[in-house]
């Protein structure tokens, strides 16, 4: 269960806002941060406060494959990004690091900038608990659960790989 | 109930009799693909993981094209990462500066990829082999290092849109036209998670290099892959290059599509795409007029040689407008050892432009061209997102190489027909 404030940002959030090309040349997760939404929400890295949650509308994380772009979301503190669809790159890559994104169109469009939000991972519900409205979003299906719940796709295939599951 | 030709691609990777649209599969890659800005990522989870051993050395390519060469010292330390993994490991397909190309170009003229194979890439521009009759996709640096580690991946299988091409293409329209005005038609996430399946009388018509940008920006539209049938036109292409057995898919007569799209090829006029979204596509007559202050033709999008043959034809004998930089790079070392051959080269450089050695570079606003704030650029890329190619106040106009350069020489966006 995490609770945050909520930034808002619209449709087709592309992944040159998220992290623009300029900063890719230095990977850390610390670096990235320092830039994160820099384009499009100049203020975002001074405002943002651990546990804080970003909502899109369609199309989030839309573009390049740059697993830079939900690395610098988490590093910021970051706690979940809500979107009425993602892109399927930016879909995959927060499942493969162990970055929790939740699918719900209903949600994307009623809450608001600035909303306090709560989202119970284990159920996929989501309350704005400024307005008090709740929102269920789609849950994983149990292959994806258990990436999540290994942290991410690599230490859960190395475990499977260790037990010869993997050739 | 029959398959799409992505669909039974991922069956066979898969060791399936058949798959349907939504389920979860784990597939078998032909190839795993990064370049200098993804494959360090993935190097980095992949040694944490404390993975020891490739599946298979064979099966991978490190391109190095993005920053290359290198702009800077943090990019060199990218490349010398990327390097040390390739070596550590064997790695057969390691281009560095020198042998590099932008890796879309790079890996057909190459013979590295072909029909029937899973390929995945550390790049979301590796949807370009569906051109060739392959599933292709994008991926993240961490499905790269799984990739590597275990010579697999998960995937959902996708539902389809099918494109169905008739005509033929008029004088100075190409593949860019054709795939701009598709997204103008479905918009950035019109095949959202979906294959975009192209077929119809009119595949005939387009070149393998049409062909190769039409696929590229499948990803433009949102599409998982994007995938052409198997026809003379690609096995003449593969003649020579591509020395391995290769299997053909094609769709069955019964496979189920979301959505049907047509397009006239004859009908279609050059087209661009106005800042900020590749689907906000005009027509040149729409568009023509709006000044700009830079050109780039090139890109993994299009940089081919059809591409500079089309740019030198409208170049050749003319010069680049005052105020105007013009930035020409060939997509691969034989790509630009051919336009020396045939004279392309002496034909841009008397017009005044900027050759450059094979890059990514100003595509993603890395070097070799970045835009200052206020700016616009017309581009033969595939995005125009904000910032993408500088500034966050700068712009970038989507066209064809045709478009690109007689823009180059009116300073303002410009049809070839008006030269």
């Amino acid at each position: 269960m995490v609770t945050g404030k909520v930034y808002k940002y619209g449709d087709n959030v592309d992944t040159d806002v998220i992290i623009p090309a300029r900063y890719l040349n230095a990977p850390s997760p610390e670096e990235l941060a320092k830039h994160c939404m820099e384009d499009i929400d100049p203020a975002f890295t001074a405002k943002v406060q651990p546990g804080d949650i970003i909502v899109g509308g369609a199309n989030f994380g839309c573009g390049s494959s740059r697993e830079h772009a939900p690395i610098a979301i988490r590093a910021c503190g970051v706690s979940c990004v809500i979107a009425a669809s993602f892109a399927r790159i930016f879909y995959r890559n927060s499942i493969n690091i162990g970055f929790p994104i939740l699918e719900c169109p209903e949600a994307a469009q009623a809450i608001q900038n600035g909303d306090e939000v709560s989202v119970d991972f284990a159920t996929g519900v989501i309350r704005d608990d400024t307005t008090g409205q709740t929102f269920q979003a789609a849950a994983f299906p149990p292959f994806i659960q258990r990436i999540i719940e290994n942290n991410g796709l690599l230490p859960y295939l190395k475990a499977r790989m260790d037990a010869g599951e993997v050739e | 109930m029959g398959m799409t030709m992505t669909q039974k691609i991922l069956a066979a990777h898969a060791g399936l009799e058949s798959v349907r649209a939504g389920e979860l599969i784990e597939a078998k890659l032909d190839l795993v693909l990064g370049n200098d800005v993804t494959t360090p990522v993935a190097v980095d989870v992949f040694d944490k993981a404390g993975f020891e051993r490739v599946f298979d050395r064979e099966k991978i390519a490190i391109v190095l094209d993005h920053y290359t060469p290198c702009k800077d010292i943090k990019s060199a330390e990218l490349c010398a990462t990327s390097r040390a993994f390739a070596k550590r490991f064997g790695i057969t397909h390691f281009y560095d500066v020198g042998t590099v190309g932008i890796e879309h170009a790079l890996l057909p003229e190459q013979g590295i990829v072909g029909p029937g194979e899973l390929i995945v890439g550390a790049d979301s521009h590796t949807c370009t082999y569906g051109a060739l009759g392959a599933f292709s996709t994008g991926i993240g640096s961490t499905d790269m290092a799984a990739g590597m580690a275990s010579g697999e991946n998960w995937f959902k299988v996708p539902s389809a849109i099918q494109v169905v091409l008739k005509g033929k293409l008029q004088p100075y329209v190409s593949g860019k036209d054709v795939v701009l005005h598709l997204i103008g038609l479905i918009g950035v996430d019109g095949a959202l998670y979906k294959s975009i399946e192209f077929t119809g009388p009119g595949v005939a018509e387009l070149s393998m290099d049409d062909r190769f940008t039409i696929a590229n920006m499948a990803i433009e539209a949102g599409g998982k892959n994007g995938i052409f049938p198997v026809d003379d036109i690609t096995r003449a292409y593969l003649e020579g290059r591509f020395k391995r057995p290769y299997q053909v898919y094609e769709a069955d007569p019964d496979a189920e599509y979301e959505r049907v799209v047509e397009i006239d090829l004859s009908a279609l006029r050059p087209t661009v795409s106005l800042p900020h979204l590749p689907s906000n596509t005009k027509t040149i007559d729409e568009a023509k007029g709006l000044p700009i202050q830079q050109a780039v033709i090139g890109s993994c999008t299009n940089g081919r040689i059809s591409d500079l043959r089309a740019a030198a034809a409208i170049l050749k004998g003319r010069k680049v407008a005052e105020g105007v930089r013009c930035i020409v790079i060939p997509a691969t070392q034989e790509i630009y050892l051919q336009c020396v051959r045939e004279g392309l080269a002496e034909i841009f450089i008397a017009a005044g432009c900027a050759v450059s050695t094979p890059t990514c570079g100003p595509c993603l606003g890395g070097h070799m061209g970045c835009l200052a704030e206020g700016e616009r650029a017309v581009a033969t890329t595939n995005r125009n997102f904000v910032g993408r190619m500088g500034h966050a106040k700068s712009e970038v106009v989507l066209a064809s190489p045709a478009v690109a350069a007689a823009s180059a020489v009116k300073g303002c966006l410009a049809s070839p027909e008006d030269l």
